[in-house]
């Protein structure tokens, strides 16, 4: 019996009918714009052979996807979330309905076989899996009742940091991408993705499912184009609270951590991260990275308690 | 130098009757609507970039009249508007001042406690706005009223539903009673709530109404209803007080009020004034933006020329 994950069906290509060539678009705000600066870049696979152009983002797009994810940010913390899990686990879910596509593109864009694209990609679909059971639970590890020397109740709660920028990693552009991307969102963070700058295409395919996920216009804006000429204005933005820099290399994170510097960002600094260390299951910290805690002292109003002898 | 338009009452025949009023208003051309709106939206193309922009903006700021109208004023939060007129950004004293703050009548007390000292004048919506459905009596008793608690300004409502009926000399005749009871010391803003005449038409019709009756400023909306200024309405109505002036002498301002929020849109009507009016009216005399969170954008803008990084809405005070 043939494996129903391999696609067998004739190559497209070999039909006489015309190729339909795809657009890549930027996802920002719920839409599917080009760039504003109308650039474009090539796009190859690992054998140099053009693949597709992406829209080459400028620094005005960084802007209109901050404010996009700022828009979003109130909805997005406020939900439930156990909703936020939900909608995690739908991403998952239409992920599988798109395997293939996905397949084809991190194969080309890695230069992986099938197999190996194809463990990549059920490893991602199951990291949203994974963070989608995480949204509900983190709140009881990382927050609690902490005790204190007086008649107060001390509870401390997490909450997320707000709009966070995600450079995503270089290499992994799927696993990778969904490695960091996730977490940031599943703890109600909203997120401005740069895509890996040689390899987009699945993050750029990522904002179609996320668009028919349920996830709210804004809560995950991805765009494509220079790292380094995007970044810099994401870092020292005054209305980002926070940036993880897994995809710069050591001079890039060096510049934006010091522009990061002024409103006092959360930074995570990029960590070494070979593609086999992808599939290993995560852990929190990349969800404690952009979380708050908020401690509320409440008097426990022990003295009433005690009860009164009349 | 042009006169006020209070000095004297220009084409005075045409508003001998209701049906010489009438013929007039009617016998002004009809507006080629397709042709506005296509010149609003390449005016609106313009590229205003450094040091333009920065100009742009510090004009924009000293064009705003700060604005709150809402039920739930309080004194505090017309106080707290007060010091933000005068200072709009604490952290930058070289910010210009907005031209006035604009408050129901009941708050001009307050609101003028709150600007004293500086030039930051005060303006008072008057005459049971913002529908203007009330006696003649009671919307001359509320411009009374403001301009007695010392208001600067008085944005007054025309009587939509009169205009709409048909009944021209109603309207003048109501501008011209409320004008008066401004006196000498308050400029008078006469708002058409552009959004509720329904044609430009109109529009050009109730700018010459408003104008002949001695308005001080012609301003589109009250800001309360669906469709507020645009680049077209206002573009109409500065071609309407271009030709005024041509034709009388008497130079009036114009006031876009509701819906312009961001810096670009402001940019963009400076455009529009600037290539329709020309520099005589690139002052906050004789031009203003009736709005409230458009200055917060032009502040942030501001910041954002001043220090090369883009800011946010935690580094503008909300109000």
């Amino acid at each position: 019996m043939s494996d129903p994950r391999v696609d067998t069906r004739p190559d497209a290509r070999s039909d006489a009918r015309l190729s339909v060539f795809k657009t890549y678009k930027l996802y920002v705000g719920g839409k599917f714009p080009r760039s504003e600066s109308g650039r474009v870049y090539e796009v190859s696979d690992a054998k140099d052979k053009w693949l597709a152009n992406a829209p080459l983002s400028s620094r005005k797009d960084a802007r209109d996807a901050v404010v996009a994810a700022r828009k979003a940010f109130g909805g997005w913390a406020g939900a439930t979330a156990y909703n936020r899990g939900q909608i995690l686990y739908r991403v998952a879910e239409m992920l599988e309905g798109r395997r293939e596509q996905f397949v084809r593109e991190v194969a080309d864009a890695e230069g992986l076989s099938k197999p190996k694209a194809t463990a990549q990609v059920d490893a991602a679909i199951d990291r949203w899996v994974w963070y989608a059971g995480w949204t509900d639970k983190i709140a009881q590890v990382v927050g609690g009742g902490n005790p204190v020397a007086g008649p107060y109740f001390n509870l401390s709660s997490p909450e997320p940091t707000g709009v966070v920028v995600v450079l995503a990693p270089q290499e992994s552009s799927f696993l990778g991408l969904v490695s960091v991307l996730a977490p940031v969102i599943a703890t109600g963070n909203t997120a401005i993705v740069v895509a890996s700058e040689k390899s987009p295409l699945p993050a750029l395919s990522l904002g179609e499912v996320l668009a028919t996920s349920d996830v709210p216009g804004g809560v995950v804006n991805i765009l494509s184009g220079r790292t380094a000429e995007i970044t810099p204005s994401l870092a020292a933005h005054q209305d980002v609270n926070a940036i993880d820099l897994a995809g710069a290399d050591e001079v890039l994170a060096k510049e934006l951590e010091i522009a990061a510097a002024d409103n006092l960002k959360r930074v995570l600094r990029p960590q070494t991260v070979d593609s086999a260390q992808w599939f290993a299951t995560p852990g929190t910290e990349r969800m404690t990275a952009f979380l708050e805690t908020k401690t509320v002292w409440h008097p426990t109003g022990s003295l009433g308690a005690s009860g009164s002898s009349y | 130098m042009p006169t006020t338009a209070s000095t004297a009452l220009p084409l005075k025949d045409v508003t001998a009757s209701d049906s010489t009023l009438r013929r007039y208003l009617h016998g002004l051309p009809g507006v080629d609507a397709v042709g506005l709106e296509a010149r609003a939206a390449s005016l609106g193309t313009r590229s205003i970039k450094t040091t333009a922009k920065a100009y742009a903006i510090d004009l924009a700021i000293s064009m705003v009249d700060l604005t709150t109208l809402e039920g739930a004023d309080t004194p505090g939060k017309v106080r707290a508007l007060g010091a933000k007129a005068v200072r709009p950004d604490p952290t930058d004293r070289t910010a210009p001042a907005t031209a006035a703050v604009c408050v129901y009548p009941d708050m001009v007390a307050v609101a003028k406690e709150a600007v004293a000292g500086s030039a930051v004048k005060v303006a008072s919506v008057a005459t049971a706005f913002p529908a203007g459905r009330a006696a003649l009596g009671v919307k001359l008793a509320d411009v009374r009223d403001a301009v007695a608690a010392g208001a600067d300004e008085i944005d007054m409502v025309i009587d939509r539903g009169a205009f709409l009926a048909g009944n021209y000399l109603k309207v003048y005749e109501e501008i011209v009673a409320v004008k008066e009871a401004c006196g000498a010391s308050a400029r008078l803003k006469v708002i058409f709530e552009t959004g509720e005449l329904s044609t430009y038409d109109n529009i050009r019709r109730a700018s010459w109404l408003g104008m002949i009756a001695g308005a001080d400023f012609i301003k589109t909306s009250t800001g309360k209803v669906a469709v507020n200024a645009t680049p077209a309405n206002t573009l109409l109505m500065l071609e309407a007080v271009r030709d005024f002036r041509a034709q009388t002498g008497v130079q009036v301002g114009v006031k876009p009020a509701g819906g312009i929020r961001t810096t670009k849109d402001a940019v963009k009507f400076l455009v529009v004034v600037n290539e329709t009016v020309g520099e005589d009216w690139l002052d906050n005399h004789w031009f203003r933006f009736g709005a409230s969170s458009l200055l917060n954008d032009l502040l942030m803008q501001r910041q954002k020329l001043a220090t090369g990084r883009y800011s946010g809405p935690d580094y503008v005070t909300v109000d």
